[in-house]
């Protein structure tokens, strides 16, 4: 179990000066019995045409695996700027990933999209294994994976 | 140093290694496994388009086509919202088992990557393979020295079973674990980023925004055979402004998803293809040849592990700890030992025990430690030097001539140099030899001549010892019993008496096999394995010594045999030659692989005189086959010590031998084996150029005239003894 308080630093994208009013979001990502070695995922925001916005938090330490994470890899180039203080290890076959940060609340309700790109050595690449619009009233209600993720939520 | 750096890591690393090298033997044959079940390509022209297409026909929803080196052909699809992966038959594009990532093997291979401890593990598992390059560099030129030089590194070995058994597996296996080892850190080098990586292609600026196109129509997918495919990913569905990605042999680009014109490409960087060629050499993954062979070599690791700690563990048994060893500026007396396996620290021990005894104050070391000018109270240097291999110095005596050769004169002490070898080696005890002379050069006075140990004779180390105590004017008594191994009560059964005509008695005697249980067998409290040749130690009442009989017969003979005959004053012999049946004497076995007929079916010659017949019929006895035995034996006269008469007869007649030539040298004719050799040596000639194998036991003279005949015979073909002895066609067993 992850927790980090966020410090609203991450990208400029997803501060918004003017608002920066933010609360404390936990994410609880639950891994299905796939059957191979940890996940690497990542946690990121895209606005509602998909243009990425920022990272929330890349769990996998080794950058030379990244490019599995194809759709974060697009959008970045493979930038580790991006994920800079924000990686943890990677997760195992049937844990959890959670994670609390203090996102502002600009984000939500205002057409953001939460995704995860999962990879899994061996096995097939997942990009966008999980796109969730951010919105208050999502807030607790699980999203499944569609390979490796069972479920997906995110608290307020 | 060298054996230091071969030493420890490997006793640090063993278990490691051990763990690493069978993990990574059971991975190396999976990709042939892989290869094997995969289904067979059979038309070599079949494209990544027409590939493509049969299996989007099947699925759909396909979203990913892979091709493992081995090639098996694996298509990823969604379907109905399920996710799913079959190995696909690349001739009909349909599915013909899911593909389902062996648990087996991902549980091994983590193992072998990283002892199941993430990061950690992997930081460990590259500590055992830079053990392991360590031990395989270090034991490749440990090698070299041992059997004098890198021309010489296949050559035959010689020396004790275990030994040969770790340097023998080393040579065949050596250039996998060198492989696997280097390919290894390269490897962990590149996982901790320590190496630069290869890029990735750029998703393309501008896309047509235009869909239907599919890889049939693909110019590029038209022209790509399927063999050089790595991965074909499919855009995402509905989305126009994905595209198609194409990973090959050569590079990696996308392609338009509405036009099919490629929109970027890439060709492969060389260091990228340096990763993949070294990740190939180290998996065996598209080159499953590679990895049965190295899988094969890894399984040398293990045994190497375990016959080198076998074998440490008997250099350390073998080098006693030397009691009161006083400081070098306080003794009298230096001792210097020059010792390779520890062996010989064993008899300076004994030496070092006796100089104390009879009052002196020794101070013992090795020779690499040489510092005249530290030994202020010293009036004389004992040397004791064993020779490493073809002639070079030992271990322990690393850079002693250079600091002999850097004195400005020589010290004021007297010097004793005591050479310890091998004399069935060529370069028997040379480095004794050039430390001599260099002390001679430098004209530093010895108050003994050099003398030699063979084959750490303790009968010649105590003979030495008396020269010692009379140039120091006392009596020393040096009894060394190298590291006896446990002996067991023999039974004499029978005795068959010769020689009490010339007053020079002498016997046959045979003892039975002690049986012993299981357990005592496994403990080591048994005689063992023994063959006629190998030598049977006996430990005389009244001495610790052990005294050395050639065996007359074989563990299948079941019994064992010796010739002895009486030596004026001799302790042991005159023990033997009291013995009733039914007596016992404390016995253990020695073995001597080199003095016993090479296999083949080629001509042997044995040369034998007096109790040195007793492994020669041995040999005899035991040639089961008829292989032609041509035996010259010399004794003294027929009425008094022929031994083994009615059998030689018999053996004659049955085909063991081939030829009897017998010499008497107290008979009318007074004649020795040698000119029994000479009187025949048109036929010992014509036996050699057929290849044979000539094996001479009995006393030295005997030898000595025997290398003298045989050096007449074979001149005329241009052959000599020493020519022969180099090949080892003509080994001694002298007394």
């Amino acid at each position: 179990m992850k927790t980090l308080l966020f410090a609203l630093a991450l990208t400029t994208a997803l501060t918004i000066p003017a608002l920066a009013i933010a609360k404390p979001v936990t994410l609880t990502a639950n891994m299905k019995q796939y059957g191979g070695d940890g996940a690497y995922l990542a946690l990121y925001v895209t606005d509602a045409n998909g243009t990425y916005k920022g990272s929330l938090w890349m769990a996998g330490g080794k950058s030379k695996y990244y490019e599995h994470l194809s759709d974060w890899y697009r959008a970045t180039g493979g930038n580790t700027a991006e994920i800079n203080g924000i990686t943890g290890a990677s997760v195992g076959a049937g844990r959890q990933l959670k994670i609390t940060l203090d996102l502002a609340d600009a984000l939500f309700d205002a057409g953001y999209e939460l995704h995860i790109d999962a990879s899994v050595e061996d096995m097939r690449d997942s990009p966008s294994e999980v796109v969730v619009p951010l919105t208050t009233t999502g807030a607790g209600q699980p999203a499944a994976g569609r390979r490796y993720i069972r479920d997906f939520t995110y608290d307020m | 140093m060298l054996r230091a750096l071969h030493k420890f890591p490997g006793l640090f690393a063993t278990l490691l290694i051990v763990v690493m090298t069978l993990s990574g033997a059971v991975l190396s044959v999976l990709p042939t496994l892989e290869a094997v079940q995969a289904p067979s390509q059979l038309d070599s022209s079949l494209t990544i388009a027409t590939l493509a297409d049969r299996i989007a026909i099947t699925y759909p929803g396909v979203e990913q086509i892979r091709r493992a080196p081995s090639g098996q052909i694996t298509a990823f699809y969604f379907e109905a919202g399920q996710p799913g992966a079959v190995i696909i038959d690349p001739a009909t594009g349909e599915g013909v088992a899911n593909y389902e990532p062996s648990a087996f093997q991902r549980w091994i291979t983590n193992l072998h990557r990283s002892l199941f401890l993430d990061d950690a593990g992997r930081l460990t598992a590259a500590a055992g393979a830079a053990s392991l390059l360590v031990l395989s560099i270090s034991g490749l030129m440990l090698t070299a020295r041992r059997v004098g030089g890198w021309r010489r590194f296949f050559s035959r070995l010689r020396g004790p079973l275990m030994g040969r058994l770790h340097v023998e597996v080393a040579r065949v296996t050596v250039v996998g674990l060198l492989l696997s080892s280097a390919t290894a850190l390269f490897m962990t080098a590149s996982t901790f980023e320590l190496l630069p990586q290869g890029s990735v292609v750029a998703f393309p600026s501008q896309v047509s925004g235009q869909t239907g196109a599919t890889p049939g129509i693909m110019a590029l997918l038209r022209d790509t055979p399927v063999d050089t495919l790595r991965e074909l990913t499919f855009p995402y569905p509905n989305d126009p402004t994905d595209a198609f990605l194409l990973k090959t042999d050569s590079g990696e680009g996308y392609l338009d998803q509405g036009t099919g014109e490629v929109l970027i490409w890439a060709d492969a960087g060389a260091w990228q293809r340096v990763n993949e060629t070294i990740y190939m050499l180290h998996t065996g993954q598209g080159m499953a040849w590679l990895g049965v062979i190295l899988g094969l070599m890894a399984l040398g690791a293990p045994f190497m592990a375990i016959t080198g700690v076998i074998l440490w563990v008997h250099a350390r048994r073998a080098r006693p700890r030397i009691k009161g060893n006083f400081a070098a500026i306080q003794a009298d007396t230096i001792l210097l030992v020059g010792s390779e396996g520890g062996s010989t620290w064993g008899f300076a021990a004994t030496l070092h025990d006796a100089l104390t005894q009879a009052g002196h104050k020794v101070h013992a070391s090795p020779m690499s430690q040489f510092s005249p000018h530290r030994y202020s109270l010293a009036e004389r240097v004992i040397v004791l030097a064993a020779t490493y291999g073809e002639g070079t110095a030992p271990a322990s005596a690393k850079g002693f001539l250079d600091r002999l050769a850097a004195l400005p004169k020589a010290p004021d002490m007297t010097l004793a140099v005591l050479g310890f070898g091998d004399s069935k080696f060529s370069e028997f005890c040379a480095y004794a030899g050039d430390v001599t002379r260099m002390a001679e050069e430098k004209g530093w006075v010895q108050m003994l001549p050099m003398a030699t140990i063979d084959r750490q004779s303790p009968q010649e180390f105590a003979r030495w010892g008396r020269d010692l105590g009379r140039a120091l004017g006392q009596p020393l008594e040096l009894s060394h019993s190298p590291a006896i191994p446990r002996s067991q009560a023999l039974t004499l059964i029978s005795r068959r008496d010769y020689g009490a005509e010339m007053q020079t008695p002498a016997a046959i005697l045979r003892f039975a096999i002690p049986k012993v249980g299981l357990w005592a067998r496994l403990a080591g409290r048994a005689l063992g394995r023994f063959s006629p040749g190998d030598l049977l130690g006996i430990v005389p009442e009244g001495s610790h010594v052990p005294r050395f009989y050639s065996l007359a017969s074989g563990r299948e003979d079941g019994f064992v045999e010796i010739c002895v005959s009486r030596h004026p004053g001799g302790l042991c012999s005159g023990q033997l030659l009291d013995m009733g049946i039914g007596d016992n004497v404390r016995g253990f076995i020695r073995h001597n692989p080199d003095f016993r007929p090479v296999r083949g079916h080629k001509p042997v010659i044995l040369i034998g005189a007096g109790t040195g017949i007793g492994p020669l019929a041995g040999f005899a006895r035991t040639n089961h086959s008829g292989r032609p035995m041509h035996l010259y034996f010399g004794t003294r006269h027929p009425d008094s010590d022929l031994f083994y008469e009615t059998e030689i007869r018999e053996w004659h007649e049955e085909g063991r031998l081939a030829s009897v030539a017998t010499a008497f040298s107290r008979t009318s004719g007074r004649a020795y084996v040698q000119d029994a050799l000479r009187a025949d040596a048109d036929h010992i000639a014509k036996l050699i150029n057929e290849g044979a194998q000539i094996l001479v036991c009995g006393g030295r003279n005997m030898a000595v005239g025997v290398t003298d005949a045989l050096t007449d015979i074979l001149a005329p073909a241009g052959l000599t003894p020493a020519a022969l002895k180099a090949e080892r066609r003509y080994v001694e067993d002298t007394y």
